[in-house]
């Protein structure tokens, strides 16, 4: 699972829906790893559109990384040098970092899920459907 | 605007047009293709330029290729009088060109020696410049089709087009044999043909940068096609083992790095459809898949058929840690209706599409029971293509949805009851492993 996508996803569970607590989820005990992936500008330009940039500064300190500026970088270009040491950080930081292991529990009901083999499940139990 | 001559593969002549739309529209080219007749594999149409020519060409399956079109006749004579007549101006501005002349033969080709008396045949276009068999600037083509009578080769054309190769499709640049899935690394009894998944994500309009989702993701087919059309992906599944593979090195991840796709894989999730955790203002742009029939896989969600011998389990406590949330604990799952995921998906799409964004999805159906009624219906999506591919006795369908523009005014397809989707769906299966046989109707 990448750190990016703990910014997709939410509890799974139908009450929460409404909750603001559902997401994101609070992320503990997690096993990280860094996984070398091809930097993409366009891929992460394209993500950081979609970025709720405050739920990324609360997943990151879960994970220990109290040092992402409080707003998100706007405006970034590819073609610009100043701005590519950016990109490249936001790569290194939303692609390739990685959660091996760990566990996602949500604030409003308090379920938890778990990240098997770096695929987060969010299979519900009978009595959550 | 000029004539440009598309040449089609013969394979899924009912699915040709949508696809040549679907790029068409992703180009924002006004194409008019009503005149496109399935029982033969060349088609004439009108385009702006060249460009407008490579865009609805270089990503298609079902295109092999698409030519400037200078000329067609009946004989090689009726050819260059025509050539003369629409194109005899231009033959100046390619004097000084490298150039090489091809021949393209469908049921039918002309021997080589006849080759060079055609090619021969076209010297009043007076090229000065040198033929290049490899890479020339130019490549001139004869397409001719030929009869076909006892299936024998025939030596005569029907008819014969001149023309200049604009540009070659993606078939042609042998795009199914890299993803052939004999040569794929990891793959499953659910992975989807390579060849009708990449037309299935032509035909959603897939596109770079954009958020392409499969919840039903198995082995990844759709995940796959859709990052080589530049999507970036992400898929679900409830099947953990599926979404995991095997190893390192036979799993979804190994394929995306296959097909060096790796960098606009967003990740895969166990996840029952039906209980989503997409967040709901996570903007997907499409959404391609082939959900669950219950012919090879049994159409399953989380819960229990009968809550009431289930219950108080949530209390059940392993080692002082409740039982249903510890890292191995096995999700129940009870049987879902088919018709009910179907209304799933389509109001989880209209939820979360942006308007014009696609849904492609593909539905069996018995050939002697089908009905439109049985065809999935929303009030905000437009059915776009109902496209069928017919085995012996059942189909399979390909149904294509847009999201409707809630400002513009709209006529409503008649709406199938929910029932008749549900018999339909859930007779398949029991159908399917009778032959179709009418008593099992």
């Amino acid at each position: 699972m990448k750190f990016l996508t703990t910014n997709f996803v939410k509890c799974a569970v139908k009450s929460c829906s409404a909750s603001q607590d559902s997401f994101p989820l609070k992320y503990s005990e997690c096993q990280l790893a860094k996984e070398e992936s091809e930097y993409n500008p366009d891929f992460v330009c394209h993500m950081l559109e979609r970025l709720d940039w405050d739920a990324i500064v609360k997943v990151a300190a879960d994970l220990g990384n109290t040092s992402i500026p409080p707003q998100k970088p706007e405006g970034l270009d590819p073609i610009m040098e100043d701005d590519q040491a950016i990109l490249r950080d936001l790569h290194s930081l939303l692609v390739e970092t990685v959660i091996l292991e760990g566990k996602m529990t949500c604030s409003s009901c308090g379920h938890i899920y778990h990240i098997k083999n770096s695929i987060p499940n969010f299979l519900l139990p009978p009595h959550l459907v | 605007m000029k004539d440009y001559l598309i040449y089609f593969a013969q394979a899924y002549p009912n699915f040709r047009r949508s696809e040549i739309e679907s790029l068409a529209g992703l180009n924002g080219i006004k194409l008019d293709l009503s005149h496109h007749d399935e029982s033969t594999p060349f088609l004439v149409v009108q385009l702006e330029n060249d460009e407008q020519a490579r865009k609805i060409m270089e990503r298609s399956i079902l295109g092999r290729g698409i030519y400037e079109l200078w000329g067609d006749g009946n004989s090689l004579e009726e050819v260059h009088v025509n050539t003369k007549l629409r194109y005899g101006s231009e033959f100046d501005r390619y004097k000084q060109i490298t150039f090489k002349f091809d021949f393209v033969g469908y049921m039918g080709s002309r021997e080589k020696k006849n080759k060079f008396e055609v090619i021969e045949s076209f010297a009043y276009l007076g090229f000065e410049g040198p033929i290049r068999m490899k890479n020339p600037d130019e490549v001139f083509v004869v397409l001719e089709q030929y009869e076909q009578p006892d299936r024998e080769k025939s030596t005569t054309p029907l008819h014969i087009w001149f023309g200049r190769q604009v540009q070659l499709s993606a078939r042609t640049e042998n795009i199914l044999d890299k993803y052939d899935l004999k040569k794929r690394k990891y793959i499953g009894t659910t992975s989807f043909d390579a060849e009708l998944s990449l037309i299935s994500c032509n035909i959603a309009q897939v596109n770079t940068g954009k958020v392409v989702y499969d919840p039903f993701a198995g082995t990844g087919s759709f995940l796959v096609a859709a990052a080589n059309y530049g999507g970036y992906v992400v898929g679900s599944d409830i099947d953990h083992r599926s979404l995991r593979g095997k190893n390192e090195k036979c799993n979804i991840w190994a394929n995306m790095k296959q097909y060096n796709s790796a960098s606009q894989f967003l990740d895969v999730m166990t996840m029952d459809f039906t209980h989503n955790a997409l967040r709901p203002d996570f903007q997907i742009d499409t959404i391609v898949c082939d959900p669950p029939y219950g012919v090879r896989e049994g159409l399953k969600v989380c819960g229990v058929k009968d809550p009431t011998k289930a219950a108080h389990r949530e209390n059940v406590v392993i080692d002082g840690e409740k039982a249903h949330l510890r890292r191995d604990f096995i999700h129940p799952k009870k049987p879902y209706e088919l018709a009910s995921l179907l209304d799933d998906l389509l109001s989880f799409a209209v939820q979360r599409l942006p308007v014009g964004g696609r849904l492609c999805f593909w539905m069996p159906t018995a050939n002697d029971e089908f009905s439109t009624d049985f065809i999935p219906h929303h009030d905000s999506l437009d059915l776009l293509y109902n496209l069928d591919q017919e085995f012996n006795k059942w189909s399979r369908r390909l149904l294509v949805y847009s999201k409707r523009d809630h400002q513009s005014s709209h006529t409503s397809v008649e709406q199938a009851p929910a029932a008749t989707v549900s018999k339909n769906i859930s007779n398949f299966r029991a159908r399917y492993f009778k032959g179709f046989s009418p008593s099992s109707k």
